[in-house]
């Protein structure tokens, strides 16, 4: 039987740092639903002890004791210990602990209103230089036809393919508005800014196809910025990258 | 309003244009503020259910309603998504800037804060006036720039460059707007620090102030320290879009295949954090007048005084600091990096501790009253699980690792709205059942006023509570039509779920809306000036407060919440009482000044 991919509760996880992320949220909500029962029993006791009825002539004294005053300090070191123990080590490695650029698939994500323009290095493994004069119909990137790197590259129309248990080094910028760029499966999101070249790094531990969606209000077409993630295994990726690499240099070829 | 025969203090009778348009009483700005903020929040309402209607059946004509709009907005009903974008923009502006804060600052603050620290007026009162008139003016702005061509903003209520830059004309309207609605919130925050500072009764020292007036006190400085970064970002965006000015655009975009016509070089980022270091302060603008009016009726309707008053006094204090240093919380998905992240996560972390700390006061407050469950109290006990709700969903989207997942999801959605309109607007409500035999003379129902309350509380969390699962299924927000999307249309009926708990909760507003205007003339006439029985002072004037307010000025003797105090002959003690017998005046005579009886 296939495995459910998304419910009610997080869709299943790709990622190698998603086991953080999902034990975080999950912890969370347990601690915050304890504190929120705990504290809701006090609340209803309250209510039904010191109604009107039953407790015709109220205290002037505040209640004294203890117990509010250790929740709140259980309450500040559980999160001391969530923030310093987990959030900001696992946010420390996901911004700087980037696999070596040799060892990675690295992509450009270009996003425009509405779609996500992938741009692969092709064969030679270097991007061509991209200005927005060149920006034209069949030129989306606007890749430099003077930039004999640029022969081989290829743009994938909303169409991310990654390899299995490799890790994906992804420069997000944007041609127009802000987007941003999310993968529920891989628990990423990233804001995608014109003007800026953000360097972001995942890993996917699973093959299959996934939903890329834009997660920043981006215009009219924010709703179908739909892009198809797909992770595979080294040599399916490798024959779809020599095609796609190999029909991109024959069109360059033509063209001068 | 009923006749102001008695106590005319020897104010001329103005003319009606004079004493209820342009009135520079406090008490009439406040009404006129609540009655206007009123109707935006039900208009910006119904522009939410509207919505409601695409995302519970996306692409489906609307029945009825869908035929009453232009074929530009519905062609043959159906919702096209240039119309659900400017739906929701001006459904976030318009709760945000013209119904919940004029309601909670403009209403709320301007008719009750003078009577509680016993003055006759605000001290600047044709500053009020001139605030309620512009804020009056953006929102005739906000209002029309639905009829200007292509229609309103449609870039959120956040109206991020470059796309709202380069967003048809109704953002410039927006703009236009926002200016004359921030001048509107300056006029009126120093206008209640002065009044606060300035015009308290003898004998109110700081710390006997009512709660409410320190959060309205509070409230007045993060308006006036927040605001002026938004009207400068404002009128930058607004230069951006019509005076070539490139503040907030980059160089080198290409929009629709064009290069786009800018000189560049501005930063989209500037925007984000000029907006935010307005509008987080602002979140705790919608939040601490809320809670100053819970202090007041859970105190009142507890019959005994507010737990840790004085904590209380110091955490909104805290909060109000703590809220300008925040704000990057929003941003924490554009490429930031650590060292300014661990700043803002930390910060994020420590804000929540005052807000548990404030919840915690509210309900140890409960512990050892005679608890009465009247209609305003009904909605302050909601208030507390339901702020409770949205503040603890405010912890995972606070930290980066899990924010990662739930960034810009419906989990965000569900998060504030927990906070605003179960929570806020919940005490909002509270306090028009609390202060209307106040400014009426007359009570509100009973009866409709806890239909009102029961069916909008299961309502309220039927409408937010589903959003927390489609947020955590990884939905963005702002979709026009979420099953786009594989894990969308998996939970469709969740949403679905929201749109008729939103058109339920709709129907509800009925009791409430009937109840009030239906009070107005017909309600229980109050049988003295005291009808909960409180402390402070703005039960001490006749009802309603004549021009001027009080016949004599009080003098105040005590803290604000002498409730059931060991040995006294009634269980509450007005703070201007000058001994533990006098209470309970009789209808519409002067409050005893002490000087009767020193």
């Amino acid at each position: 039987m296939q495995e459910k991919v998304y419910g009610y509760w997080l869709p299943i996880d790709i990622s190698t740092h998603g086991a953080t992320v999902d034990w975080l949220i999950n912890w969370l909500h347990v601690f915050m639903v304890a504190l929120f029962l705990g504290w809701g029993v006090f609340f209803i006791y309250c209510l039904v002890r010191y109604r009107r009825r039953a407790n015709p002539d109220a205290t002037y004294d505040p209640i004294k004791g203890k117990i509010a005053k250790y929740v709140e300090y259980g309450v500040i070191v559980v999160e001391a210990v969530l923030l310093i123990g987990l959030s900001m080590p696992l946010w420390a490695d996901f911004k700087h602990a980037f696999p070596d650029e040799s060892d990675a698939l690295v992509v450009r994500v270009v996003p425009e209103q509405f779609a996500w323009n992938i741009h692969y290095s092709g064969t030679d493994g270097k991007f061509g230089r991209t200005a927005p004069e060149f920006v034209s119909a069949d030129n989306l990137l606007g890749l430099d036809p003077d930039d004999p790197d640029g022969n081989d590259d290829f743009n994938a129309i909303n169409n991310l393919h990654i390899v299995k248990d490799k890790p994906v080094i992804a420069h997000v910028s944007s041609k127009d508005v802000i987007h941003s760029f999310k993968i529920p499966v891989l628990r990423l999101t990233q804001d995608a800014i014109p003007g800026q070249d953000i360097r972001i790094w995942f890993e996917a531990t699973k093959n299959g196809a996934f939903d890329i969606a834009c997660a920043q209000l981006c215009g009219l077409g924010h709703y179908r910025m739909r892009g198809q993630l797909t992770v595979e295994s080294e040599a399916a990726f490798q024959a779809w990258f020599d095609e796609q690499s190999g029909a991109a240099d024959e069109e360059d070829e033509f063209s001068f | 309003m009923a006749e102001h025969a008695h106590g005319d203090h020897g104010h001329h009778e103005l003319p009606f244009w004079q004493k209820y348009v342009f009135s520079t009483d406090h008490k009439v700005i406040g009404i006129q503020y609540a009655v206007t903020a009123l109707f935006f929040l039900l208009f910006g309402f119904c522009l939410m259910m509207m919505m409601r209607w695409q995302l519970a059946y996306p692409g489906q004509p609307m029945p009825w309603i869908g035929t009453l709009f232009s074929a530009v907005n519905m062609p043959e009903g159906i919702m096209v998504p240039e119309f659900y974008n400017q739906l929701g923009a001006m459904h976030g502006t318009i709760m945000v800037f013209l119904g919940v804060v004029p309601l909670a600052v403009g209403g709320f603050g301007n008719y009750v804060l003078p009577l509680q620290i016993g003055a006759p007026d605000m001290a600047f009162p044709k500053l009020n006036m001139a605030s309620y008139w512009v804020f009056y003016v953006g929102g005739v702005i906000m209002l029309a720039s639905f009829f200007v061509p292509e229609g309103a903003a449609q870039s959120g209520w956040t109206s991020y460059p470059p796309l709202a830059v380069i967003a048809p004309t109704g953002q410039t309207w927006w703009l236009w707007g926002m200016v004359a609605l921030i001048t509107s919130s300056l006029l009126g925050s120093v206008n209640f620090i002065v009044t606060t500072v300035q015009m308290r009764a003898e004998g109110l020292s700081f710390f006997r102030l009512p709660f409410f007036v320190w959060a309205q006190f509070v409230t007045a400085f993060l308006l006036l320290l927040a605001f002026p970064p938004l009207e400068a970002a404002g009128v930058m965006q607004l230069m951006d879009r019509i005076a070539g000015t490139s503040f907030f655009m980059p160089s080198g975009l290409v929009v629709t295949g064009q290069a786009l016509d800018v000189s560049g070089g501005g930063s989209p980022l500037l925007w984000q954090h000029l907006f935010w270091f307005l509008a987080h302060p602002e979140v705790y603008v919608l939040i601490l007048p809320a809670m100053g009016i819970v202090g007041e009726i859970v105190a009142n309707n507890t019959r005994r005084p507010l737990w840790g008053y004085r904590t209380l006094v110091y955490s909104i204090v805290f909060l109000g600091f703590m809220s300008f240093i925040v704000w990057a919380h929003h941003m924490f998905m554009t490429g930031m990096g650590t060292t300014i992240s661990t700043f803002f996560q930390a910060t994020t972390m420590i804000i929540s501790i005052p807000s548990v700390i404030i919840l915690t006061a509210f309900a140890l407050s409960l512990h050892g009253g005679s608890i009465r469950f009247t209609v305003p109290m009904l909605f302050c006990l909601a208030f507390i699980p339901m702020f409770a709700i949205g503040g603890l969903t405010g912890l995972p989207l606070g930290l980066t690792a899990s924010d990662l997942h739930l960034h810009d999801t419906y989990y965000v959605i569900g998060h504030f709205h927990y906070v605003v309109a179960p929570g806020t607007i919940f005490a909002l409500f509270a306090g028009i059942y609390y202060w209307f035999p106040k400014a009426t003379g007359r009570m509100m129902n009973d009866a409709l006023g806890k239909l009102h309350f029961w069916t909008s509380l299961i309502f309220m969390n039927g409408v937010f509570m589903p959003m927390m699962f489609v947020g955590m299924a990884g939905v963005s927000r702002r979709l026009y039509d979420q099953t786009q999307y594989a894990y969308g249309a998996q939970v469709q009926g969740l949403t679905a779920m929201s749109s008729w708990s939103a058109w339920l909760l709709g129907l509800a507003q009925i009791f409430f809306i009937v109840n009030f205007f239906w009070s107005m003339r017909k309600g229980k006439k109050v049988e003295s000036d005291n009808p909960w029985q409180a402390t402070t002072l703005e039960w001490a004037t006749p009802t309603p407060p004549p021009h001027g307010n009080f016949k004599d000025t009080p003098r105040v003797c005590r803290g604000p919440y002498e409730y059931s105090v060991p040995g006294a002959s009634s269980d509450f003690i007005p703070q201007h009482a000058s001994d533990n017998g006098q209470v309970d005046q009789p209808e519409s005579e002067p409050a005893p000044t002490p000087a009767d009886d020193d």
